[in-house]
């Protein structure tokens, strides 16, 4: 393997002053970053292990009812946290659809955030890849891209986001907690990934140095405990990354959506927040019709970037049905197969 | 191996007979503790790493290698490349049996497909000889690689499979199709397919002078001495190959391939051991596959629903050097009995790697397109699939009208539909729905393999404490050869298992055939049952001719061998233990020699097969088009079991296969590059477990006295062959949408329902 250095920083500060180098880059469990490194995707000179550092493995209830999940909580902890699941579900479910009990044991909540896009040419050294190597070319563009995107795209990149997390996280309006080089800052989530326009090299807004030290869902966002849920729809019943997926939120009240929230994941660069479709579903009764009016709304702006048009109709008809699963209200206990359209079979085996 | 510590459970207990006993298996103990040596696990002292640098393109030539910056990596020892290697004492390109295939080890700079290697790494580290190999940057000249079913102008291959002509035909086709009632004209297309065996390929080699010793997990370990002593014009006596556990093979380690043949090259290059293992991507290339097809499958049939023609023609590819064609046609020659049948191929070359045998060859592909063309007339003629199935039972093979030496299909067909409540499918598809909404269907497919044998030798010993050995160069690729030819071995030897040393996997030990065409147990088996008759044999001459011994003179009465004792067959009061008959010998021990072979006279005579009933249960997503199979029954008959436990254990992982098959296995090529885009196993899709529901297996009693001595068929392939086309016929009968490309994807689906 290539040469690399490794340094554990003891405090944060020393992390931020570390990992602002060139070349530099942090490492939580290693899930995503050290596959990228033996495919000679990801070639860094120094790796910066955050894994040691105090103080960011904590699930905070804070008094103003908002809730911070230091950027070192492990998925699985975070997902089986018992408080955590009944206020926020639906990011429960996701986190338990995604990869398998083994990387969610190992994965972190920073590291989940920033995970890189699965696009196959990216993985791959041989093939083009602006992401990897800005300006030279994207492979997937008239490649194989059944699964690439259908929003926000671009010419010169058309990979999704493949996080599962990300999605009813930007539907709950989750602020990211930044340590820099100036000192500490907070954006929205929705704020963090970034569309690829003519750059699509940088993933995010974040700068050199930039450690993420946690995730806030504020206070609001327990409101939607009784009405969310997450569906994924992928190509097995685990152990795959989405397809298409949706986390659907809803207030209901005297038989009206008072407060709806609706995100979709694998159809963008980002964790796809429909604010459109969600203005539409304020104040009316939640009816299949509504939850089909906001699911062309939702993908009013989505065109095929290749042979992925049944997205498009997918995605429509995963929101319907995440709307209506949702509306149904939040199942007592998370279902055996979180997140899988066969969620409701009974007997079914937990994985 | 006797360094093995090979436990057998005590809760099982025989009742004079090993075999039929389900024990767990042998080496499990060893395997759970991690304490079973896979050829990767030895480390020889002195040993070096090899990484193999592979190519990136599909077609083209090598151009430039930067060997001097792969050189100045600390670490780095060496460099092989095509003008840097060892000589072979032949051109691997010669085919000198047809065994044999071409392989790529460094010969010229030419690039035929995808992830052939082009260089080998060796340094004193893994991490060095891996960045050595990135910083080879090789550079090539490309040329438009041939991608795809399509690629070029097709050719009729001289033959199919491993010598099965290309063409076949009984009775007037053409004129049965024109004289149906009912006829159906479809195309099914199948993926290519990797085997992907958990344990990569992999090798250790150690050169002693001319001596060569030799880890390497290998399903034919005779087949790979005598290429090694070919390639290397070494005598076949100066090598030792240990593959005591494969790690799965499903015939991509059948045969010699070029990156083990690299390591043993790498070996002699430094003088050193030198360790080569595969990385997961790199077994897309280099190690066999399984062809895609493209079949075409024209069925007619009569006002009564009974079958007048069958036209089943196959399109697959083979490299651009050798040749090796998927027989997925000849599926069609053995289950209905259709008066007219004709089976056809057809191929083109493509940038690939050459395809190979993987687990069913031919019929697996031919399976899942045949069974649900079978489904689609069925519904044609409007009769339920399992009745329209028994109306075209052929009680004769329909292509030669051969008599089976046995089949017990009606039982598995009837076992397998009263489990699974068959008798209550509606017969239109898309009536069934779950509390939840989901549409439910059920599907069932005939499962066939042929029962093959092949040439075995087995060595035979009891000695004079009582014990027993048996030693066969058999090969244990986790379905459980350690138990189940030691059982064979207990009762050919007339001993309890425990007191029955047995060896296997060795190349010094007699040669065991291939463990392949599910005809391991068989022939292995075979063997071993002849080499304990003669042992037993000897024995008896010992004590029969001797007037000391209560069995002298019973040599025309005859003896049996039970519990370590011989007795009289006609008066079993009388007898006397191995060791007594022995000391009074004054001999150690006594041994013999036993084979197992074909019986070309049986084989003349019957069409030998195992069978199996497969029914299926899938929900589908109404909105969504996700699949998922719910319960799954099959019921197969393949002669004698050896040991019912290891049996099941093979059938659940065929039908598995077959849910794979339908469902989510596929290499993706990109169509320009000529590459394999998800050559991993997190993108190449296999089912997990939340995608395999309770298997239901039953073994359905049959007795063959013509395929061999033991009447075994085999039981590692079948179950691949009736599941798939089970699970994509459910699916019709849940959504009354036909699919015909597979996997079934959820694109295709979704747009239909
Ligand atoms: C086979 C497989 C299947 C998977 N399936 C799914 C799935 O279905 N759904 C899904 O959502 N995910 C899936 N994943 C991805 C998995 O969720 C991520 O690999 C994991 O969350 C990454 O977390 P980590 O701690 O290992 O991050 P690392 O691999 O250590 O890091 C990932 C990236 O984040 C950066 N980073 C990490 N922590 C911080 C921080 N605090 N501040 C700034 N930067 C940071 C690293 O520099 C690196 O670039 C799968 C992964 C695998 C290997
Ligand atoms: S889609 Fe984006 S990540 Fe994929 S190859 Fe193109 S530029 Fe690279």
């Amino acid at each position: 393997m290539k040469q690399f250095d490794y340094v554990r920083p003891a405090t944060v500060a020393e992390a931020v002053a570390a990992a602002a180098q060139p070349g530099a880059v942090y490492l939580a469990a290693g899930t995503n970053l050290l596959d990228l490194m033996k495919g000679g995707v990801s070639r860094p000179d120094r790796l910066v292990d955050v894994t040691h550092l105090e103080g960011l493995d904590q699930i905070e209830h804070l008094a103003d009812g908002s809730l911070r999940i230091g950027a070192l909580v492990s998925n699985a902890d975070l997902a089986h946290d018992a408080k955590f699941a009944k206020s926020y579900p639906a990011v429960a479910e996701a986190l338990l659809s995604g990869a398998s009990a083994q990387l969610r044991n190992a994965a972190t909540v920073g590291g989940n955030l920033l995970q890189r896009t699965r696009c196959a040419y990216f993985y791959d050294t041989a093939s083009s890849c602006n992401k990897r190597e800005a300006g030279s070319g994207c492979d997937a563009r008239d490649g194989e891209n059944r699964t690439h995107a259908v929003l926000g795209w671009s010419e010169s990149c058309i990979a999704t986001n493949p996080s599962d997390f990300c999605v009813p996280l930007v539907a709950l309006d989750a602020i990211v907690e930044i340590e820099g080089r100036n000192g500490r800052r907070e954006i929205a989530l929705d704020a963090l990934h970034r569309l690829p326009g003519d750059t699509p090299e940088r993933d995010s807004a974040l700068e050199p140095g930039d450690l993420i030290v946690a995730v806030r869902l504020p206070a609001a966002a327990r409101g939607f405990a009784a009405h969310a849920r997450y569906l994924k729809v992928r190509e097995r019943t685990s152990y795959a990354f989405a397809v298409v997926s949706a986390a659907a939120a809803l207030q209901i009240e005297n038989g009206k959506i008072t407060e709806a929230r609706l995100a979709l994941g694998g159809v963008a660069a980002k964790p796809w927040r429909a604010r459109a479709a969600e203005d539409v579903l304020k104040g009316v009764a939640p009816t299949a019709d509504a939850f089909q009016e906001a699911a062309w709304r939702a993908l009013s702006d989505a065109k095929p970037s290749g042979d992925n048009a049944f997205k498009i109709e997918l995605a429509r008809r995963i929101v319907v049905r995440a709307l209506t699963l949702a509306a149904a209200g939040t199942p007592v206990r998370l279902p055996a197969l979180p997140a899988s359209p066969f969620a409701s079979i009974s007997g079914a085996i937990h994985v | 191996m006797s360094e093995l510590n090979l436990t057998s459970a005590p809760a099982h207990l025989r009742h004079g007979s090993s075999i039929g006993q389900p024990l767990t298996r042998r080496d499990g103990v060893l395997k759970v503790k991690g304490q079973a040596t896979y050829a990767a696990d030895n480390h020889p002292p002195g040993m070096l790493f090899a990484v193999m640098a592979v190519s990136s393109i599909a077609r083209g030539r090598v151009t430039s290698l930067d060997v001097a910056a792969a050189k100045r990596h600390p670490g780095v020892v060496d460099v092989m490349t095509s003008s840097h290697k060892p000589p072979l004492a032949i051109d691997p390109e010669i085919k000198t049996n047809p065994f044999v295939f071409r392989m790529e080890v460094l010969q010229s700079d030419e690039v035929r497909y995808a992830n052939q290697p082009i260089a080998v790494v060796i340094a004193e580290t893994l991490e060095a000889a891996t960045e050595g190999a990135v910083l080879l940057a090789p550079r090539y000249e490309t040329l438009p690689p041939l991608v795809g079913l399509d690629a070029g102008k097709s050719f009729v291959p001289p033959v199919v499979g491993v010598g099965n002509p290309t063409e076949n035909h009984r009775g007037d086709v053409e004129a049965g199709l024109a004289s149906a009632e009912k006829q159906i004209d479809a195309v099914y297309e199948t993926p290519p397919q990797y085997h992907n065996a958990m344990e990569p390929h992999a090798i250790v080699a150690s050169w002693d002078g001319d001596n060569l010793s030799v880890d390497m997990p290998t399903q034919g370990l005779m087949l790979s001495l005598g290429r090694i002593a070919e390639l290397f014009g070494i005598a076949p006596d100066k090598i030792h190959i240990r593959s005591p556990f494969l790690g799965g093979g499903f015939g991509s380690k059948g045969l010699m391939s070029g990156p083990p043949t690299l390591g043993i090259m790498a070996a002699k290059l430094v003088g050193r051991p030198v360790k080569l293992v595969l990385r997961r991507e790199q077994m897309y290339g280099p190690v066999g596959h399984r062809a895609p097809t493209r079949q075409r499958l024209r069925i007619g049939a009569d006002g009564e629903g009974r079958l007048t023609a069958l036209d089943h023609h196959a399109r697959t590819v083979s490299s651009t050097f050798d040749d090796f064609y998927e027989p997925a046609a000849d599926a069609s020659h053995t289950l209905y009995a259709a008066p007219a049948i004709r089976t056809s191929h057809d191929a083109v070359r493509v940038n690939t790697g050459t395809p190979l045998f993987m687990r069913a060859p031919g019929e697996a592909t031919g399976s899942i397109a045949l069974e649900s063309a079978i489904d689609e007339m069925a519904w044609a003629c409007g009769i339920d699939p399992l009745a329209f199935r028994l109306k075209n039972y052929a009680e004769v093979e329909p292509i030669t009208g051969k008599p089976f030496s046995s089949k017990a299909l009606r039982a598995c067909y009837e076992q397998g539909a009263a489990r699974f409540g068959w008798a209550k499918r509606p017969l239109q598809p898309r009536q069934m729905r779950d509390d939840a909404g989901l549409l439910v269907g059920w599907g069932m497919g005939t499962a066939t393999f042929p029962a093959l044998m092949f040439q075995a030798a087995a060595r035979a010993v009891i000695r004079r404490d009582g014990s027993g050995a048996m030693e066969i160069g058999a090969h244990d690729m986790g379905q459980g050869a350690w138990t189940a030819l030691a059982q064979i071995a207990a009762d050919g030897l007339g001993l309890d298992i425990d007191r029955v040393a047995f060896k296997a996997g060795t190349s010094d030990l007699p040669d065991a055939g291939i463990a392949g065409g599910s005809a391991h147990t068989a022939t292995a088996g075979a063997a071993i049952h002849s080499a304990g008759a003669a042992v037993i044999a000897k024995l008896a001459d010992l004590a029969t001719t001797d007037e000391r011994s209560p069995l002298f003179g019973a040599g025309n009465a005859g003896v049996i061998a039970r519990d370590g004792k011989l007795f009289r067959r006609d008066d079993e009061s009388r007898g006397e233990s191995y060791s007594e008959i022995l000391a009074r010998a004054g001999v150690a021990e006594v041994e013999a020699r036993g084979t197992g072979a074909p019986n070309p006279a049986a084989m003349e005579e019957y069409a030998m097969h195992a069978h199996g009933a497969v029914f299926a249960e899938v929900k589908v997503d109404p909105d969504l088009g996700q699949i998922r199979v719910t319960r799954m029954v099959g019921a197969f008959a393949a002669g004698r079991i050896v040991n019912p436990h290891l049996v099941k254990s093979q059938l659940f992982g065929g039908m598995i296969w077959g849910i794979s098959f339908a469902l989510h296995e596929e290499a993706i090529t990109d169509r320009r590059s000529g590459r394999i885009m998800n050559a991993n196993l997190g993108e190449y899709h296999i089912p997990v477990n939340a995608d395999v529901p309770p298997l239901d297996v039953i073994t359905v009693e049959e007795h063959d006295p013509h395929v061999n001595a033991l009447g075994i068929k085999g039981v590692g392939e079948i179950g691949i062959t009736g599941s798939a086309g089970a699970v994509a016929n459910a699916v019709w009968h849940a959504t009354g949408v036909r699919m015909r490309r597979f996997p079934i994807r959820i694109e295709e689906l979704l747009t239909q329902l």
